[in-house]
């Protein structure tokens, strides 16, 4: 007979034994930052519906930001397994600093790395490393948001570069970027999507802020405005043409996301389980309860199958064996089963649940934008009905 | 001047210690183990006082299985130059540890030996001041702060009574308490960065110490539970209570 384990309520497949010795350790080291840190600010910065600049730069220097990015342009060269791992212990705290860190890292940076020129890539991966600057990514606009084909934002071709017109939409990070890579369909290649990087100071380039946001407070979002916005030649990414470059940095983020998601879900599922510990009600734990306890048993269970899924393809990633839908499969699963985890937990914390103090309701309603960003529930689903019929459903 | 660290992997302290269910010892089965917080305040000290340009050189040295590189990677991380691992299947005890050390000491020669004052695990409190002793060194236990002044270390040390300053002539031994200061994290690049620095792996033998085995543990149990409080109805019902159950007044 096999000999038996003890069980961790809180690791019940051991996932920690699955981590290199690097991964585990970056993961604690991400953990305490976040921990000691972010999570006694975020409170207020909710509240206030305030993102503190200051963040970016404290990320950069523990090596948040682009942590894939090779050593030689300031990132840490970290593989995927531990990227996943980071915005896991980001968005422990608050959906919108792992926002803010994935739009830095996988939207801004990654194109940078993977399209951009030598000169791009000495210009500005480095400074976007340690969080001098901050960057932003325009793909989405007022009117294409699941379609992003039919843009209209267009690049025209002067003299020495190109003039910029149009509007994007939801753009985090967007009112206090340094630099936007933007995302236009430029007439002098063909009307093919291209990818310039817009650097603050350009005339005809405005960032207006989006106020009123009910979700995604801690982290700011606005618009990109173009007017006749001068981009010279030397800042077009010359190596991405048409949708697969935007696509390509979205499948990065979206598999950040995948783990994201699962570090709110924890989050919400550990503080269920310790409320209706603590709180008695008819002379004993609401834990006590058969219905407390099969909520409590679901969010185990979703949790630890989601996180063996991000693991497997975040090493498939670092292996060079992965496809786009893997990822599309990974972000709706844990995306949806984060968002109904908060809503149960939630629901457990009964009226104190309404209250910012206990953190719940605020993932909550964060997950409610993450479910919606980067691919809805919904159009990741027709991708995954489309790779397994051959049949596009979109329109 | 090089300074020598010596750390220790223990349960992380935020794990419910769980004891084995025929009470030989404590469950290590599937359990978090970290850098012991002591130990890491200890790294922190010598860190510093190579960022104040007084130490050259930080090594960290650990003794155990090969799981203590993971210790030892994470002091590299933080920014030691090198390490020692001294390989044992076991965690010996604090004699054995001191004797290892000592041989350590005598090859490396560091100008401060620091040390935590104790580890989280089993409590001794004792390591530090066996290898002072065995090395013939001054030793300063229980840092609350450490100030290095040419051949001097002014050590202050939190004692019952409030703060003593001792004046130690270098080398010297120094074990940290928890107010000496507080440890930076890790950088991510630093952690990558340090699978690159040397770690040297050396045997008790390698040493001409030979491990000898003084006490032996017999039994671990898990506390008693804690018996709920009572409330009593007025203050004579308190004064009988501590007069006569309690027995305190």
């Amino acid at each position: 007979m096999s000999h038996s384990s003890s069980f961790n309520w809180d690791d019940p497949l051991l996932l920690d034994q699955q981590l290199t010795e690097d991964e585990r350790q970056i993961s604690e080291a991400a953990r305490a930052y976040c921990q000691n840190e972010l999570q006694p600010r975020v409170l207020s910065a909710y509240r206030e519906e305030r993102f503190d600049r200051n963040i970016m730069s404290e990320m950069g220097e523990m090596g948040l930001l682009g942590a894939t990015v090779a050593e030689e342009y300031g990132g840490a060269g970290l593989n995927h397994v531990a990227y996943g791992l980071i915005a896991r212990e980001v968005e422990r705290v608050d959906s919108g600093y792992r926002s803010a860190m994935s739009v830095q890292s996988s939207l801004v940076m990654f194109p940078i790395e993977s399209y951009g020129s030598e000169e791009q890539k000495q210009k500005f991966l480095p400074k976007l490393a340690t969080g001098e600057i901050v960057g932003c990514f325009g793909l989405t606009e007022p009117d294409h948001g699941s379609d992003p084909g039919s843009m209209i934002t267009r690049a025209k071709k002067v003299d020495g570069g190109y003039l910029l017109t149009g509007q994007k939409m939801w753009i985090t990070n967007s009112p206090i970027a340094d630099i936007a890579v933007v995302w236009a369909k430029s007439e002098a290649h063909e009307g093919k999507i291209r990818g310039f990087i817009v650097e603050r100071g350009t005339e005809g380039f405005s960032t207006p802020k989006i106020e009123g946001k009910l979700s995604l407070r801690a982290s700011i979002t606005g618009e990109i405005v173009l007017d006749e916005a001068f981009v010279p030649e030397e800042n077009l990414l010359p190596n991405a043409s048409g949708l697969s470059g935007p696509f390509g940095c979205l499948n990065k983020a979206r598999y950040g996301i995948a783990w994201g998601t699962l570090g709110a879900a924890e989050f919400c599922w550990h503080a269920a389980r310790q409320y209706t510990l603590d709180r008695k009600q008819f002379g004993r734990p609401l834990a006590a309860n058969q219905l407390v306890q099969l909520k409590l048993a679901n969010m185990q269970t979703e949790i630890t199958l989601g996180l063996q899924a991000a693991l497997q393809v975040g090493r498939l990633m670092d292996s060079g064996n992965w496809a786009p839908e893997m990822v599309s499969l990974i972000k709706r699963n844990n995306c949806g089963k984060a968002l109904e985890i908060a809503r149960i937990a939630r629901d457990m914390h009964g009226g104190n649940g309404i209250s910012d103090e206990f953190g719940v309701m605020r993932h909550m309603v964060n997950l409610e934008s993450v479910n919606t960003y980067e691919g809805t529930h919904d159009v990741h689903a027709l991708i995954l009905g489309r790779a397994q019929t051959g049949l596009q459903a979109f329109c | 001047m090089k300074v020598l660290v010596s750390v220790k992997r223990v349960i992380d302290y935020n794990v419910k210690v769980r004891v084995k269910a025929d009470n030989t010892d404590v469950d290590l089965a599937n359990v978090k183990m970290a850098l012991n917080p002591f130990c890491e305040i200890a790294v922190e000290e010598a860190i510093r006082l190579k960022e104040a340009g007084i130490a050259s050189e930080v090594v960290v040295a650990s003794i155990g299985p090969k799981a203590v590189q993971e210790q030892l990677r994470t002091a590299l991380a933080l920014g030691a130059d090198r390490a020692i691992q001294i390989e044992c299947d076991d965690l010996p005890e604090p004699l054995n540890v001191a004797k290892l050390l000592a041989r350590v000491v005598e090859a490396e020669q560091p100008g401060l030996t620091i040390l935590g004052k104790q580890s989280i695990d089993v409590d001794n409190n004792q390591t530090g001041q066996m290898l002072a002793a065995l090395t013939g060194r001054p030793q300063g236990t229980f840092a609350s702060e450490v100030k290095v002044e040419g051949e001097k270390a002014m050590v202050t040390r939190e004692v019952d009574c409030g703060l003593k300053t001792v004046e130690l002539v270098l080398p010297a031994i120094v074990t940290t308490d928890l107010r000496l200061n507080e440890p930076r994290y890790a950088k991510l690049p630093d952690i990558m960065k340090a699978k690159r620095k040397p770690l040297e792996v050396k045997t008790p033998a390698d040493l001409s110490v030979e491990l000898k085995q003084h006490s032996r543990l017999l039994k671990v149990e898990t506390p008693a539970s804690r018996q709920a409080g009572i409330k009593v109805d007025s203050v004579d019902a308190l004064v009988d209570k501590l007069k006569n159950e309690a027995k305190v007044i």
